[in-house]
């Protein structure tokens, strides 16, 4: 072992830096096999706009399992909640949403995005104190749970909207694409990357350049050390789950946006691609669940262009390559 | 006691309750006239199968498995589409189940030992992400499966309900095919549920509670815990399958919505939490009440729901709709998993005693 003097830096941790590089060569991997570079391009931009849309939804379950080894098969019902209260702002300022100003249509869309955060927030707060407090520890009980809780809120939904699809349109500023040459990227699916990546930059600079941050990534590596050390982890986990309730709904109205419209069920299909992502990812782990969001997000768009029947199953095939790699996922964070 | 592998229910309220149950099923073609009725007694017959076959794995070895509706969906389809491509005939049948039922078995092979190279917390959303997919593969290959409109087919002459086999003369009833089929839907499900039975309590059935209560000190006692959990994997695929089998000869149909959709998985889940998890028994009871409840509370949720919209009140008939019946089954399974984990049979064993004893640790 060699010795180190005081002053000197500490050892860096080694990176680990193939993850990052899967989902580049994918890209790259491709290029051959579709042939022409428009499609190409565009077909890049919208997995990557997909990809965030998955990462915003899946970013809270993972922190979730992380922290408190809590697993919560009912998190696709603040999706489809968050979508369901964002028509109830959407609908009433449908004259403001067809405006065709960016700005009038932001200021309507802005507000919209923020109650379902909210709703979808406060909807964690109850799920959290009266679904999963009681059965901490037990993975079982709290997969029953949350499941019976899917139901319920599905279930709650339809009572509440009824059984039928709500359209809910794209604003008119953000229909259409941006013409460069002869490539088309739609105009929305430039905000759903900038949404994304502004939430996965803050949510590394919360983790990693605050003391709140601190608290959670020791909390997901030892939960018991930082009890010890006098922190109410209890607390922080709601915080936490809180965060990943609201950024549930975020994504649930993004995602009915792209969709352009609002169904009960649209938790159903989601949830199963949010587990293939943070199972790809690796429990806990951010970074993982971002590179899986793309990951999954590319095998179906390139996927679904190259080989059209492949594609059903092909996010099972991803999974279980990944798996045979590296069997806890691209990023194993906790010791579980 | 042989029969019951010497696991009697242990309780006379529970024994009363069994008893009726199978008698009542036993005796429907005579007692309860109508096809409804009928129905009803196929499908608790079919799903006490079912249900016991998927508490081998949650009650007793404590993995939740998502891709159960898969191996019935398996079994359903496989005698559908033999029937239908080979028409009404005991080969076809026959292939049907060689078919199927290997088929399903070998499927959960390989997820049993995919799901137990990764990490054991994985295997339930590795299962609902694999059912999905399977899912969607049935209603995509509309050559095979008949896509999302199934495949109805006709069954063998013996079983057609056109078939006398004794006629209304002799015992003022008539015995035709369908009562035959039924007959065997009944007695093929006791059969695999005594064989469950046999199963748990057998010393490989010890050593999957040994799993569920500790997996890192069965293992280290000696046990290969992953062969043991692979075998009752597999094992309940099996009976899955077989169930699937039964309830498509009963349906003459096999599609999406009555065999492979995730709320029949749902069902399922209900029907052994509320039965109790970890006691066989329990999916008799589960199924009973869940599929009575589903086939005449479902009325009596309409009839509320009117009477609430008449009344003016506001919410209440979207709330008592008898399609949101699945909403208060949702709160109900909340509330037996939190109040009562080990279900009805575990509150009748137990007298109400020892409410934190039972499957879910």
């Amino acid at each position: 072992m060699t010795e180190l003097a005081a002053t000197d830096p500490l050892p860096k941790p080694k990176r680990d830096i193939a993850p990052i590089l899967l989902p580049i060569a994918l890209a790259l991997l491709v290029i051959p096999l579709i042939g022409s570079t428009s499609s190409w391009l565009t077909l890049t931009a919208a997995s990557l706009a997909m990809g965030m849309m998955i990462f915003i939804m899946a970013s809270g379950l993972t922190l979730v399992f992380g922290l408190m080894d809590v697993l919560n098969f009912g998190h696709g019902a603040f999706i489809a909640v968050g979508a369901y209260v964002a028509t109830l702002v959407l609908a009433p300022f449908a004259a403001s949403v067809q405006a065709d100003s960016l700005w009038v249509n932001l200021a309507v869309l802005a507000p919209a995005a923020l109650l379902s955060m909210a709703v979808s927030g406060a909807l964690g707060l109850i799920v959290e104190r009266v679904l999963i407090l009681p059965v901490y520890g037990q993975h079982l009980k709290q997969i029953l749970m949350t499941t019976g809780g899917l139901i319920v809120a599905e279930q709650t939904l339809y009572a509440l909207w009824g059984p039928q699809i709500i359209p809910l349109p794209l604003p008119a500023s953000l229909r259409g694409s941006f013409i460069l040459g002869d490539v088309a990227i739609a105009k929305y699916r430039v905000l759903a990357m900038l949404v994304g990546l502004a939430v996965f930059i803050a949510i590394q600079l919360v983790l990693n350049r605050t003391k709140l941050g601190l608290l959670i990534r020791a909390g997901v590596e030892n939960r018991e050390m930082v009890e010890a050390l006098g922190y109410r982890i209890r607390r922080l986990f709601l915080g936490v789950f809180m965060t990943g309730s609201a950024l549930a709904g975020l994504g649930g109205v993004m995602w009915a946006l792209y969709r352009e419209q609002v169904h009960a069920s649209m938790s159903d299909d989601l949830t199963v691609l949010i587990f293939i992502v943070v199972i790809i990812g690796g429990l806990g782990s951010i970074g993982g669940c971002f590179i899986g969001a793309i990951l999954v997000a590319m095998v179906a768009n390139y996927g679904g262009f190259l080989v059209p029947k492949l594609a059903l199953v092909s996010n099972i095939l991803l999974m279980v390559a990944i798996l045979m790699w590296r069997p806890r996922g691209l990023y194993a964070v906790t010791s579980r | 006691m042989m029969i019951l592998s010497g696991d009697p229910p242990k309780s006379r309220v529970l024994t009363l309750v069994l008893v009726l149950i199978i008698l009542a099923l036993a005796a429907t073609p005579f007692l309860f006239p109508g096809a409804k009725a009928l129905n009803v007694a196929a499908k608790i017959c079919v799903f006490a199968a079912l249900v016991a076959s998927y508490d081998l794995l949650l009650g007793y070895t404590g993995s939740v498995s998502f891709a159960h509706t898969m191996f019935y969906g398996i079994g359903s389809y496989a005698i559908a589409i033999a029937l239908y491509g080979m028409g009404p005939n005991w080969a076809a049948v026959a292939t049907g189940i060689v078919v199927g039922l290997p088929l399903a078995a070998l499927l959960a092979l390989a997820i049993g030992l995919f799901s137990l190279r990764v990490a054991a917390i994985f295997f339930a959303m590795i299962t609902l992400a694999v059912a999905s997919a399977f899912q969607v593969l049935a209603s995509q290959l509309s050559w095979l499966t008949g896509g999302e409109d199934g495949r109805s087919f006709q069954l063998p002459e013996l079983l057609r309900p056109g078939t006398v086999l004794i006629s209304r003369n002799l015992f003022g009833f008539e015995i035709n095919g369908r009562i035959l089929t039924f007959y065997l839907v009944f007695a093929i499900s006791a059969l695999m549920i005594l064989a469950l039975l046999r199963v748990v309590n057998s010393p490989f059935g010890r050593v999957l509670q040994a799993i569920r209560e500790n997996r890192f000190r069965a293992e280290a006692l000696g046990f290969r815990t992953v062969f043991h959990l692979t075998y009752a994997n597999c094992l309940a695929a099996l009976v899955a399958a077989s169930a699937g089998i039964l309830n498509a000869l009963w349906l003459r149909y096999a599609g999406p919505d009555t065999s492979l959709s995730f709320s029949i998985m749902l069902d399922i889940l209900l029907m052994v939490v509320i039965g109790g998890m970890g006691t066989i028994y329990g999916a008799i009871i589960g199924a009973t009440i869940f599929i009575l409840a589903q086939n005449y509370l479902q009325s009596l949720m309409g009839v509320a729901s009117k009477a609430a919209s008449e009344a003016g009140l506001p919410l209440l008939p979207g709330l008592l709709h008898p399609d949101r019946w699945l909403l208060w089954l949702g709160l109900l399974f909340i509330a037996s998993v939190y109040f009562f984990p080990t279900g009805v049979v575990g509150r009748l064993r137990n007298g109400g005693r020892d409410k934190s004893a039972g499957a879910s640790h």
